[in-house]
């Protein structure tokens, strides 16, 4: 604890990385070899001449043991003799000033007898009283009560399972408390300055006190060199010396976080509490109590509760609010979705499992009803249809005046864009499912023929064929120099534009997603429920992230993030270069649907019959639309209109 | 394993401080896998602590084994000489544990597969593994890592602490690393300018380094080294003493990789020397 004026003088002073309080284990040692500019956690820093057991201070205090042990300053057990009929015990701390510079020494030691004197003059119930205070040659002493008890970071260790949320908002309102009382304190206000579950003793009768105030930074001189470790609790501007009462506020915040997120933030980056939402671990902390620590915790002080009692008078409220503590879990949306409505919709005489293509002001796509229809985009007006043999999921391609589709009947279609007539046919030997690409002045897909085909657009004429280990129901990506696609025996392929293979990546299962690219990597899903970052150029497995489901949704990459749908009912945003999650989004179906991303949002479908519109950086809902039927269809995205077909039948038109 | 003990070729120890690259069976049609290196202990410390590693790898035209490159920057700390021995083993392990797990099946793998590790786990396994061997056989001892794996031209960052991987261009230095430091954060927060940061006094506060927790956690990042472009790893004696301007005009006007590794230590140490100084420096080779 110190006084605002005070702190001024040694706000850069001591080591960054221990807090002087005794009770941890590790410590630093101040560097022994002046030359030594890089210092770090000792694993048993000790004061050389711990005082012994029986050693009298003062004539008057006998010392019973060690309590805790710091770098620079230890606390013993000690019996205060001037009540002889009884054993009286308290607590002595020990500092030594090791400063070399006798000026400096004596600044210390002045700091130490002002800050101790004020502190002596506080009364409160949550703070524990000061006694005496006295220096023996270099080492000074504070007397202080004896407290029976356990602090909270003991008693959070030793709890399985999560803190109630009930204990951790009644502890600090008593915390908040403590702290209007310190900082109302006249002339000027005491800022703690460190608070964290380490200084938070729960006594014997369940009440929390404040120990250790701080005095021991003082007697650290500073070090220089990089050191390891931080403090975590600390608010950033206490970093440039600003010693206001809201850096107190802050410090609590972060208590509570680590208190109910049991994540210690001192193995976090620091300042880096709202990256780490507590319900991440602990779900079942209430939304109102986690508001108020995010408020508690605003990097800009002025963002934060004014005042303890400020933040007192919220936490005591979620209390009267929901019983014990707030109420509603995480997981249920508390933002009121806005209604959206489609633009049009279009009946086709069964599911919808492809993806529309967009091209020309009209909308392509086919159904299982084994049509390929044609419908004007801005209207959903029926333009054409043609019919093939069997059911279509296959989504159709426009490139060069030409639709191409693939149906179960075995053919590859291509079929005129404007008069919906035939244009040629591409048999092969199995179902056509993949989706075909055009490039190049071909036109690749995959056929359960265990074969990717490439064609000649304007001919029908294949230019080869590719012979894979399974059938090939992905659709290929078509790269400058590759063509990248999956087959149901597990395998990604990397085919060069002649028709031969550069590289193959086996899986565990198979690969009916359909690759996406960037310069760097191949992104593909698996039956095994990965997902895959290949090397683009030599198929080394770069990274890979596990769902809880089969991947069959394809990927989309946008930016510096891929997302994928899982049949584990999640949407996942992971980052491309190191595959980490960076969100997902629950649905209530498998998400075997694709994603796109169309202007900061991404669209997908699910098997709980909903298109979903989420925010692509955060992952949070915009909007989402029910049809009647599962949505396995991918949505296509263009002029602010979203289209995407249902099993319910029909082609919806929504406004992005 | 022979060759690749030859081929680990410095520990950050050795003198004199510097050294060319060894290249193992390269054609002459293969574009040179070029690298440049050196370590130098400044002008105000009495001993290194910076540990540096380099082991290349090539073979002509295959594209299921493109030219392997490994590059680690380690900057230990702890007293009584722990720091050097820190970032050494934690160099040495790092680059065992990539060698054994990623270059040496690659050379008769006939497909990559999933029961492979993925190349950014084998990474961070590695900077975990030398995290475990420091705490183990180095207490007191920690260390920065930054390693960087190269397949053909794309580069595996993994990173812990202030070390850095930049990448040089045309257009000047990109940072790929972020400094795990007290004052980067203060910086990302808004709470410090980077020139406030530069002269602030916490500003050698690490919040991770190897050797310091059991759950390390690891940076990684990919990145692709277009032609003629290069990686550069360094510790922080160079960067915090040459600004990354005239960081890249020295690369620039030296006449190879080499020669441009010792004219940065060379600047670091006209500009005062206050660390120990560590560089690497790659060009992405054609194809």
């Amino acid at each position: 604890m110190t006084s605002s004026d005070s702190f001024e003088t040694r706000k850069i002073e001591g080591p960054w990385l221990a807090s002087d309080e005794p009770g941890e284990e590790q410590r630093t040692s101040p560097p022994e070899d002046p030359a030594q500019t890089r210092s770090l956690r000792q694993h048993s820093g000790s004061i050389d001449g711990r005082l012994p057991e029986g050693y009298l201070l003062q004539e008057r205090y006998r010392i019973l043991g060690v309590l805790a042990v710091g770098g620079m300053s230890a606390v013993y057990r000690a019996q205060d003799l001037r009540f002889s009929k009884v054993k009286r015990v308290c607590a002595v701390k020990e500092m030594v000033n090791s400063a070399n510079d006798p000026e400096v020494r004596a600044i210390i030691l002045r700091n130490f007898e002002r800050e101790t004197s004020i502190l002596a003059t506080l009364s409160h119930p949550g703070i524990v009283q000061i006694y005496d205070c006295f220096t023996e040659g270099n080492r000074s002493y504070v007397v202080l009560e004896y407290v029976r008890g356990r602090d909270l970071e003991t008693v959070l260790a030793e709890t399985n399972g999560f803190l109630s949320e009930s204990r951790v908002v009644s502890w600090a309102i008593q915390v908040c408390e403590v702290l209007s009382y310190l900082h109302s304190h006249e002339p000027r206000p005491i800022v703690f300055r460190d608070i964290k579950p380490s200084n938070l003793m729960l006594d014997e009768y369940g009440r929390v006190r404040l120990i250790d105030f701080g005095i021991a930074k003082m007697f650290q001189s500073g070090k220089k060199g990089t050191m390891i470790g931080t403090e975590g609790y600390s608010p950033p501007e206490q970093y440039q010396g600003v010693a206001d009462p809201r850096v107190d506020i802050y410090a609590l915040g972060a208590t509570m976080h680590h208190l109910l997120s049991k994540r210690d933030p001192r193995m976090e980056p620091p300042f880096s509490f709202h990256k780490r939402p507590i319900h991440e671990t602990n779900p079942s902390v209430s939304r109102e109590l986690v508001e108020v620590i995010n408020r508690a915790l605003e990097y800009d002080v002025n963002d934060r509760y004014g005042s303890a009692e400020q933040m007192q008078r919220a936490l005591m409220s979620l209390r009267s609010a929901g019983g014990s503590a707030g109420t509603s879990p995480f997981g249920a949306p508390t933002a009121v979705l806005s209604e959206i409505s489609p633009l049009w919709r279009f009946a086709s005489e069964d599911e919808i499992r492809s993806t529309p293509a967009v091209h020309g002001g009209k909308v392509f796509v086919g159904a299982y009803d084994h049509n390929l229809y044609a419908v004007d985009a801005d209207t959903g007006e029926f333009l054409w249809k043609y019919p093939t043999d069997g059911g279509i999921a296959s989504s159709p391609c426009v490139y060069e005046g030409a639709i191409f589709v693939g149906s179960s009947d075995r053919i590859l279609y291509s079929i005129d864009e404007d008069s919906g007539r035939i244009r040629w046919t591409c048999p092969t030997d199995g179902k056509v499912w993949s989706s075909p690409q055009a490039a190049f002045g071909h036109v690749f897909f995959g056929s359960d023929d265990r074969h990717l085909y490439a064609v000649n657009v304007q001919s029908g004429r294949m230019a080869w064929k590719f012979e894979a280990d399974g059938k090939v129901r992905s659709s290929p990506a078509v790269g400058e120099d590759a063509v990248y696609f999956g087959c149901e025996a597990g395998i990604v392929y990397a085919v060069d534009t002649g028709g031969s293979a550069r590289w193959r990546f086996r899986a565990r299962r198979g690969v009916t997603s359909s690759p996406a690219f960037t310069d760097e990597m191949v992104y593909a899903g698996g039956q095994d429920r990965y997902v895959y970052a290949l090397d683009i150029r030599s198929g080394w497995l770069a990274w890979r992230y596990r769902t809880d489901g089969p991947v069959i949704s394809s990927p989309a990459v946008n930016g510096d993030m891929v997302f994928v749908g899982s049949a584990d009912g999640h949407l996942y945003a992971l980052d491309t270069g190191s595959g980490r999650l960076v969100w997902r989004h629950a649905t209530d179906g498998q998400v075997t649907s694709s994603p796109v991303v169309y202007d900061e949002s991404v669209y997908f479908g699910s098997v709980d019959g909903c298109v979903y519109s989420l925010d692509a950086r955060t992952g949070d809902l915009r909007w989402r639309f029910q049809t009647d039927g599962p949505v396995t269809s991918s949505p296509t995205a263009a002029e602010g209109v979203v289209y995407i077909g249902s099993c319910d039948r029909y082609v919806y038109a929504l406004p992005a | 394993m022979g060759f690749l003990r030859r081929l680990l070729m410095s520990d950050g120890r050795s003198t004199p401080e510097s050294a060319r690259s060894v290249e193992l069976g390269t054609p002459a049609v293969v574009p040179k896998f070029e690298v440049g290196w050196s370590t130098d202990v400044g002008k105000t410390r009495d001993h290194n602590e910076d540990s540096a590693l380099v082991i290349t790898a090539a073979q002509d035209g295959d594209e299921l084994r493109p030219s392997f490159g490994l590059f680690i920057v380690a900057d230990g700390m702890g007293g009584h000489r722990a720091g050097e021995v820190a970032s050494s083993l934690a160099a040495r392990v790092t680059a065992h544990h990539i060698a054994r797990r990623c270059y040496l099946p690659s050379l008769v793998a006939r497909e990559r597969d999933a029961d492979q590790p993925a190349l950014t786990e084998i990474l961070i396994g590695a900077v975990r593994a030398a995290n475990d061997a420091v705490s183990q056989q180095v207490p007191g001892g920690g260390t920065t890592l930054t390693c960087a794996l190269v397949l053909g031209s794309q580069a595996y960052v993994a990173h812990v602490g202030d070390s850095r991987a930049y990448v040089l261009n045309e257009k000047g230095l990109e940072q790929i690393t972020h400094d795990h430091s007290l004052v980067d954060r203060l910086v990302e927060t808004g709470q410090l300018t980077r020139d406030e940061a530069a002269v602030h006094p916490q500003k050698n506060v690490l919040y991770r380094a190897v050797g310091q927790s059991r759950a390390l956690e690891v940076d990684t990042h990919v990145r692709k080294i277009p032609h003629g472009e290069h990686l550069l790893l360094c510790s922080d004696g160079l960067w915090d003493m040459v600004n990354e301007a005239d960081m890249a005009d020295l690369v620039g006007g030296a006449p190879s990789l080499q020669d441009a590794c010792e004219d940065l230590i060379a600047a670091a140490n006209e500009a005062g020397g206050r660390d120990n100084i560590t560089v690497i420096l790659w060009r992405s080779p054609l194809g």
